[in-house]
């Protein structure tokens, strides 16, 4: 197979403003920044500096990519995955190196770009197709085959403004399923749909590769997407490609790059006779008891806190509390008062109905009676939630979209 | 679109379709914007069709505005001022061949400076050449134009006046017209997507314009020697131009060989600029 794509040692550098919390540079700010500096000549370069701080979003990457591969872009959030699509679809411009290109691309970093709320379903179709570099002509031939696919023959006469998420979902992946570049760049985006259309998403996809010969490079927090639709993958690792080869190998190596966190406690003090109770060890479970190192982002996982009781005891209480990395509380949770006699004692808190945004939690533990606190355990023990997805019903985990990442219960019903 | 690409078997560094590099090659660019060319119809398109739904007048706001202002303007220089108006047709008449360049100008150039801010949703997903966007919003202002001419054509026969053979000159001061709210469009655009208080300058251009314009009264009043100083501002020429196509009016062609060199010169400035800025578009946006 030939080689369709070759990047010699891309970067991607950003300059990051620490003054301005704006985005973009008002005119206004360069004036009173210039007046600012004439007054101040010697600090000038000083200052200049120190105010950006550059970013490398990607740095020295270099990969060749045969035609018909499927390559699965891998990595954590902020790894660079969505700049180096960018990149390749000529939407921004490396700093560094060059990639070199054979075959036409589109790239679907968004679902239906470029839709118009107020144009119906057969305008944005056209609309959408062309933006996406599909000819009139091309898009006329395809037509019919794109309302199918997309299930929406009684709406396209209906501005898509009135399209239920899941109608518009559709629309806009029917109009990407058809279009016919020999490399397709795909961001995310199917995250987003209903399983069973994702299904038949990633079918055409899979269809489109292999008969035709196309190249697919696709970036998901899916792990069993991917793994379904990939043959290859890349790792990237903070702006760094750190594995390129076979994708269950890159899927492994992805696993596995997991920080080394303290997700386990020991008491290995001495302890005094009169301590009515302390915690001898505590863990942290996946949903099924296993010790796993970081829980896939909307999995249930646990916390074991084995104790003993020294003494009779009415009314213990054992708690838990949860911080995220700013220090902010998440929430504390209290285990009933309990009437116990001496003995060794496993309290579980078991979680699986919220999903934790992809991050380190810290973990407080604390044992009182009433409200006398007899053991209090900070700073020793951490939750990692990763941003690989295990379910497939989980719409993109981006730290952005907040700190819970269930949906609420929604409908919208016409008055 | 583009055109099938061929698979060869040898994997020289000649056979790639494309090369991206931190500054891309000026030569593709005009090839890309021939291949994206439907682009420029469905933008505007898009434009035109959701104003269209938007608005309950629609279309008729292209009639409205340049005609009110008209009665306005004659009313103003024709009556009060009292201006004296060279050549046969009606103040009025002379007004609104005057007001649709002026209209088109000021559409154009307000449409186009803020095109790229419009559609940044458009410009951080999909490649494409990016002057396509104030390209589609200076087209969606020429059609406007289109129609407001249909008016123009009912008042001639309103007045019963009958254009000369100049007429079929027109279309090259439409041209000269574009061109100009092209170029200004462009490098206002570029640079409101990196110093966003620049819009709130635009609709300042565009009254300040208005009165270096010749809108409501005729350049043949202001004595030569200002005449041609006037002309640097490119709109003299097309405004002008306008009134010796359809009513006769004569013309200062010094003026218009100044105009014509002005328009050019803002466009290859725009470009230029554009050019320049366009990398950096979606990662300033």
């Amino acid at each position: 197979m030939k080689t369709v794509i070759k990047a010699s040692n891309i970067s991607k550098k950003f300059k990051l403003h620490h003054e301005s919390k704006e985005k973009y540079v008002a005119l206004r700010d360069v004036i009173t920044n210039n007046s600012k500096n004439l007054f101040s000549f010697k600090k000038k370069q000083f200052q200049r500096s120190s105010q950006n701080e550059i970013f490398w979003a990607l740095k020295n990457i270099d990969f060749e990519i045969k035609q018909g591969d499927r390559v699965g872009i891998v990595g954590r959030n902020g790894a660079g995955k969505s700049t180096l699509l960018k990149i390749l679809s000529r939407i921004t411009s490396p700093s560094t190196g060059s990639v070199s290109l054979k075959g036409r691309v589109a790239s679907l970093l968004e679902v239906g770009t470029g839709f118009h709320p107020e144009l119906t379903g057969r305008e944005n179709i056209f609309l959408n197709g062309t933006i996406m570099g599909m000819s009139r002509a091309e898009i006329k031939k395809q037509f019919d085959a794109i309302v199918q696919f997309a299930e929406v023959e009684r709406f396209l006469d209906t501005p898509v403004k009135r399209y239920s998420s899941g109608m518009y979902v559709r629309l806009a992946f029917a109009i990407a399923a058809h279009l016919e570049p020999e490399i397709l760049l795909i961001d995310e985006v199917l995250a987003v749909g209903d399983a069973q259309f994702q299904k038949k998403c990633l079918g055409k996809m899979e269809e489109v590769s292999k008969n035709d010969g196309r190249t697919i490079l696709f970036v998901s927090h899916n792990i069993s997407m991917i793994q379904k639709l990939c043959n290859t993958g890349m790792l990237l690792t903070s702006g760094q490609l750190t594995y390129t080869g076979d994708i269950n190998q890159v899927i492994s190596h992805y696993l596995d790059s997991a920080e080394e966190i303290n997700n386990f406690y020991e008491f290995n003090g001495k302890i005094s006779e009169d301590q009515i109770a302390y915690a001898k060890s505590i863990k942290i479970l996946s949903g099924n008891n296993e010790d796993v190192k970081e829980i896939p982002v909307g999995e249930p996982w646990k916390i074991e806190i084995k104790f003993s009781v020294q003494h009779n005891v009415n009314g213990l209480i054992i708690g838990l509390g949860m911080l995220n990395e700013m220090d902010v509380p998440i929430r504390t949770s209290w285990t009933i008062p309990q009437n116990l006699l001496p003995g060794d004692y496993t309290a579980t808190f078991l979680e699986d109905g919220i999903y934790f945004s992809p991050g380190t939690y810290r973990m407080l533990v604390g044992i009182s009676i009433g409200k006398i606190s007899i053991q209090y355990i900070d700073k020793d023990i951490f939750l990692h939630i990763s941003d690989v997805i295990g379910k497939h019903d989980l719409s993109v985990v981006e730290t952005k979209n907040g700190i819970f990442l269930n949906q609420m219960k929604m409908n919208v019903i016409r008055d | 679109m583009l055109e099938k690409i061929k698979f060869e078997n040898k994997s020289d560094k000649n056979n790639w379709d494309l090369i991206i590099q931190p500054g891309m090659s000026v030569i593709h660019y005009w090839n890309e914007m021939w291949r994206f060319r439907e682009l420029f119809y469905i933008l505007s398109w898009r434009d035109l069709k959701v104003r269209y739904k938007q608005t309950v007048l629609g279309m008729a706001w292209s009639i409205i505005r340049p005609l009110l202002t008209t009665i306005i303007f004659t009313f103003v220089f024709g009556r009060i001022a009292k201006l004296s108006n060279p050549g046969q047709a009606p103040y009025f008449l002379m007004v609104f061949c005057g007001m649709l360049p002026w209209q088109f100008f000021s559409n154009a150039l307000s449409e186009a400076s803020g095109s790229l801010i419009g559609n940044a949703n458009l410009i951080t997903k999909v490649y494409f050449p990016r002057m396509i966007i104030p390209a589609s919003s200076v087209i969606t202002s020429l059609v406007d134009l289109g129609v407001s001419f249909i008016i123009l054509l009912m008042m001639l026969v309103w007045y019963e006046f009958i254009p000369s053979w100049h007429f079929v000159f027109l279309p090259l001061f439409i041209l000269l017209a574009f061109i100009c709210a092209f170029g200004f469009g462009l490098y206002l655009t570029a640079v409101n997507v990196k110093y966003r208080d620049f819009r709130y300058i635009i609709p300042f251009i565009i009254q300040f314009g208005l009165y270096i314009t010749p809108v409501g009264f005729n350049s043949n009043i202001i004595n030569s020697q200002w005449k041609n100083l006037l002309s640097l501002n490119p709109m003299v020429g097309v405004i002008d131009g306008f009134r010796w196509c359809i009513l006769g009016i004569p013309i200062n062609w010094n003026g218009v060989i100044i105009s014509t060199f002005m328009s050019l010169l803002i466009l290859m400035i725009g470009i230029r600029y554009f050019r320049k800025m366009e990398n950096t578009f979606a990662d300033n946006i």
